[in-house]
């Protein structure tokens, strides 16, 4: 395919803005006349709201206004939602609870928005948000999902008795229990999945225009999913029609699925900018990060696993309470159900499996999407799982696995999902291969020789990415449909601009994009433009989130290069006098086949457009816009290896050795590829090391900043050593597979399996600090 | 209000601005020069940094009449004549960035690396002293191979003649 084409480690196109600072984020955007926005938030974690008193803070230096949740109601703009429909297993619908962008009546987490003021500068706008007075009538708060669920426990919503939300199911239950009844061997492990902060780098932002003289609203904000920010604030949040809202999504300094979401602060910019007539924008401080981006993971589960006497998993049953915090956010309820228990399969042929899934309401920051989504929590239990049966059943992991792995595909799993390709033994011989697994005893006893304790853990992991048909979403309670668009415009020149619906914040599609087009017309990638991120550029789109770019957006495109291409060959077809099945397209020409008739591209696109010579009938112009709707999800896989080396005196685990042997099918760019796992990988180990959202017993969060919460940091983390062995997804187009969330994904069980390897104590949660490992060497099991 | 007198990126600036007005507002919102950025309040995170008087600096932390007199160089001056500086080209060339608002604070902080170890970088010194920068994208692997390349090439000759 040449040097830009597919399969190329071609440097990224959008470098040189974000690196010589000419990269525009919504912070960064000034419009004529804009205002600042302070956000008044709720300082308890559970409270009425007796009365709001916002007259001094109007009187403030610079207040141009402060409007407060009783406005915002009265002019009908509508509550938060979450939009995938859940049912329990009774029937009954999920308990959604009201979520208001600015509360009226009652707060639910600390952080949760009453009040914005509007000043003309940000200090005076902060001043004026001091002058707010709100007086709270304080309720008992629950922070934890298992005590929200007990009897006598605070109520949040007044929909969710009990604070379930939810109580659903999958698989068989009671072809479960009779294969554990009838087991050789039963492992009953309790995992627990603590909460991150996702963290962007660029906090959120939005900067609302209302724009009186043409009725119609603009909103920058840094959305993963500008499209569906657009969809959502008009269908069901009344702040404007459709056809009267624009919303960008620039530059967007990093997501991880926090930025998928709708949060208050969007709709209220744009509210309060119709209210006031002065563009508002408002960015989030790292503390308001910390304490209203949407939260990851949090679950609790108890996992029974059987096998038979030759060490097969017969049966493998999941009771799972998960976390959703204060309100549901738009995506939380797919999260840990179709995203989490359709995983439970793993790599694994297991005859039978049932997980039930409570999700409650807590006093703490809504829980929704992070890296991987789901399949990160799946994974961490299963594998979790695996390494204490193997101890148990004293049997090499390896080789656990090895007998456990699924080996023939296309593969239906007893949880929905169907597995279209893979080949898992040949990842887990890449990584023993490169971990030198054979090698690790030696290396052990040297460590010992120094008083360090050595230990090695693995991990196979499996996700879905690219999710999925359109039909099968809906009919699991999806609100939207999961396709992707893309327009492939050709100028008269030649050169080309591809608008797609999926967003980059971080993953290159400026570049990976063109090198698609590149390759397939043989055109220099720097004549083609990607245009995303304007709903007023893009018609239609879904962004960017669980690893859909490549398999969903730029098969898509490659649809739209199909009808350009087919068009192309006609217009050449023509001008050369030769039958159409004849034209091929090569380094930028169109041939006729097989004869030295030739016409550059640029030609071709400039006929489409004279229109002096056209086949009769044909349209002018060279344009073709397509939506791809995937046929199946994609199913990446992989097995990592780490290596660690515990100080027994201190509890500070060391990573001497990670190994990742990924299988991402085909590969745009290998480079990018690379480093989108070096990124999931830093997340999860982040996990496992160091992260962790903790609240005190009243609901106040005790890692509101980088003082608190622990980001990894360059030299907490080791580089990393990676392969591939890539069968080709056979269910798109591309043969790609999706690789942005995997790092994320198979890293924390493989490092959590080395610290408890080394320290011989599987008694140990994440986040492994040097006092927890300290204290788990030290005790006796 | 007080009246702050720079140099920044080689061209003199003055204005008036609240007492309490950070550098990084004053660069940002004043000058315009959105490329330095802010990612937290508690001076941890590095995106800010810029260097003052050739020094690195988080412009967070200091108070824009502090500044006052000093010369200033954001990530908008360190290419010369259009062409990117060593640790920008070994960026690109090494992938050490993804959604690229971490990278010029973690450009500037690499420049001054660079610079204050005169070719005498390993990894474990690379990953130390990035310890006031924060990436979520990259994991560091790739920065890490940025700087120490960056490194050799600005320090190239030196090497060679030490050699």
């Amino acid at each position: 395919m040449g040097v830009e084409g597919v399969g190329a480690r071609v440097a990224r196109k959008e470098d040189k803005r974000f690196l010589t600072g000419k990269g525009r984020y919504t912070d960064d955007m000034v419009v004529p006349g804009m205002k600042y926005g302070y956000f008044v938030r709720s300082p308890h974690a559970h409270a009425k709201i007796k009365s709001i008193d916002i007259s001094a803070a109007k009187a403030m230096p610079g207040v141009i206004d402060a409007l407060d949740g009783k406005q915002l109601l009265a002019d009908g703009i509508g509550n938060l939602i979450c939009g995938w429909m859940i049912h329990s297993k009774d029937g009954s619908a999920m308990k959604m609870g009201a979520w208001r962008p600015l509360a009226v009546e009652t707060v639910r987490y600390v952080g949760d928005a009453v009040a914005i003021v509007i000043a003309d500068s940000l200090d005076e706008a902060r001043d004026a948000a001091e002058a707010v007075v709100v007086d709270y009538e304080e309720l008992p708060a629950v922070i934890e999902a298992v005590d929200a669920l007990k009897p006598g426990a605070p109520q949040i919503h007044p929909e969710a008795a009990n604070n379930l939300i939810f109580d659903w199911e999958i698989g068989d239950a009671a072809a479960a229990d009779q294969a554990i009844a009838q087991a050789e061997h039963v492992i009953e492990v309790d995992i627990v999945n603590n909460r991150l902060s996702p963290n962007a780098m660029e906090p959120r932002a939005t900067l609302g225009i209302y724009d009186a003289g043409d009725d119609h609203y603009t909103c920058y904000t840094t959305s993963q999913n500008p499209h569906l920010a657009r969809l959502v604030m008009s269908a069901f949040y009344n702040v404007a029609p459709e056809n009267k809202l624009r919303v960008i999504a620039p530059d967007v300094g990093g997501g991880f699925g926090s930025k998928i979401y709708i949060y208050p602060e969007e709709i209220v910019c744009l509210w309060a900018s119709k209210k006031t007539g002065v563009p508002v924008k408002w960015t989030a401080d790292r503390t308001e990060a910390f304490l209203t981006d949407a939260h990851g993971r949090d679950h609790v589960s108890k996992v029974k696993m059987a096998f038979d006497a030759d060490n097969r998993i017969t049966a493998l049953k999941v009771d799972t309470i998960a976390n959703l915090g204060a309100y549901m956010s738009l995506f939380s309820s797919c999260v840990p159900t179709y995203l989490y228990a359709t995983l439970l399969s793993g790599q694994y042929d297991i005859p039978a499996i049932h997980a039930n899934v409570r999700t409650v309401y807590t006093n703490t920051a809504p829980v929704d999407a992070y890296r991987g989504a789901g399949r990160p929590e799946a994974t961490y239990l299963l594998e979790r799982t695996m390494e204490t049966a193997a101890r148990e059943l004293g049997i090499s992991p390896a080789e656990l696995r090895r007998k456990n792995f699924i080996r023939s595909f296309p593969h239906q799993t007893p949880v929905i999902l169907n597995y279209d390709a893979g080949d898992y033994e040949a990842s887990l011989n890449a990584a023993m291969q490169a971990a030198d697994w054979n090698g690790f005893a030696a290396r052990k006893e040297e460590a010992s020789q120094r008083d360090m304790k050595r230990g090695i853990g693995m991990s196979c992991y499996i996700e879905a990415c690219g999710l999925a048909p359109s039909q099968a979403v809906g009919s699991l309670g999806a609100g939207v449909g999961l396709w992707e668009s893309a327009e492939v415009r050709v100028n008269a020149v030649g050169t080309v601009e591809v608008l797609t619906g999926s967003h980059s914040h971080g993953q290159g599609h400026e570049t990976t994009f063109a090198q698609l087009v590149a390759g397939r017309l043989g055109v220099p990638i720097d004549s083609i433009s990607i245009v995303h991120g304007d709903t007023d550029k893009v018609q239609m789109g879904m962004g960017t989130y669980g690893s859909r770019s490549g398999a969903v957006g730029m098969s898509a495109v490659a649809k739209a290069l199909d009808k350009v291409e087919a068009k192309a060959k006609k217009i050449a077809a023509h001008l050369m006098e030769a039958d159409e099945s004849d034209i091929v397209i090569e380094n930028g020409e169109l041939k006729v086949a097989g004869t030295d008739k030739t016409l550059p591209w640029f030609q071709v696109a400039l006929a489409a457009y004279t229109a002096h010579n056209l086949p009769a009938g044909m349209e002018p112009g060279l344009k073709e816009t397509a939506f791809y709707d995937p046929s199946n999800f994609t199913f990446p896989a992989g097995c990592y290896i780490c290596e660690v080396e515990v100080d027994p005196e201190t509890g500070t685990t060391k990573i001497v050795q990670f190994v990742a042997a990924d299988d991402f099918g085909n590969i745009i760019n290998p480079m990018i590829v690379e480093g989108q796992v070096h990124g999931g990988l830093a997340q999860g180990i982040g996990q496992a090391l160091l992260e962790g959202v903790h609240y005190d017993e009243s609901g106040q969060l005790l890692t509101a900043s980088y003082m608190d919460y622990a980001m990894p940091r360059a030299d907490d983390l080791p580089s990393f050593d990676l392969s591939h062995q890539n069968t080709p997804c056979p269910s798109n187009p591309l043969g790609v597979k999706g690789c942005g969330e995997a790092g994320a994904i198979g890293s924390p069980p493989a490092l959590m399996n080395a610290i408890t390897d080394a320290i011989g104590n599987n008694m140990l949660t994440m986040p492994a600090t040097p006092q927890k490992v300290w204290m788990a060497a030290r005790a006796t099991h | 209000m007080a009246k702050v007198k720079l140099t920044v990126n080689g061209r003199a600036v003055s204005g008036d601005c609240e007492e309490r007005t950070l550098l990084v507002h004053f660069i940002r919102e004043r000058l315009g020069l959105t490329g330095t950025h802010v990612g937290c309040d508690t001076t941890q995170c590095g995106t800010c940094v810029v260097h003052m008087d050739g020094k690195s600096v988080k412009s967070c932390t200091i108070l824009a009449v502090q500044a006052s007199g000093s010369s200033v160089t954001t990530i908008e001056g360190l290419a010369a004549n259009g062409e990117l500086h060593p640790v920008q080209a070994a960026f690109k060339e090494h992938h050490g960035l993804q959604c690229g608002f971490c990278t010029p604070g973690m450009v500037m902080t690499a420049v001054d690396m660079i610079n204050r170890h005169g070719g005498q970088l390993d990894e474990q010194t690379v990953r130390q002293e990035l310890e006031g920068n924060i990436c979520r994208c990259t994991g560091y692997h790739n920065i890490v191979k940025a700087v120490l390349s960056a490194n050799a090439e600005m320090h190239g000759g030196a090497k060679q003649a030490a050699e």
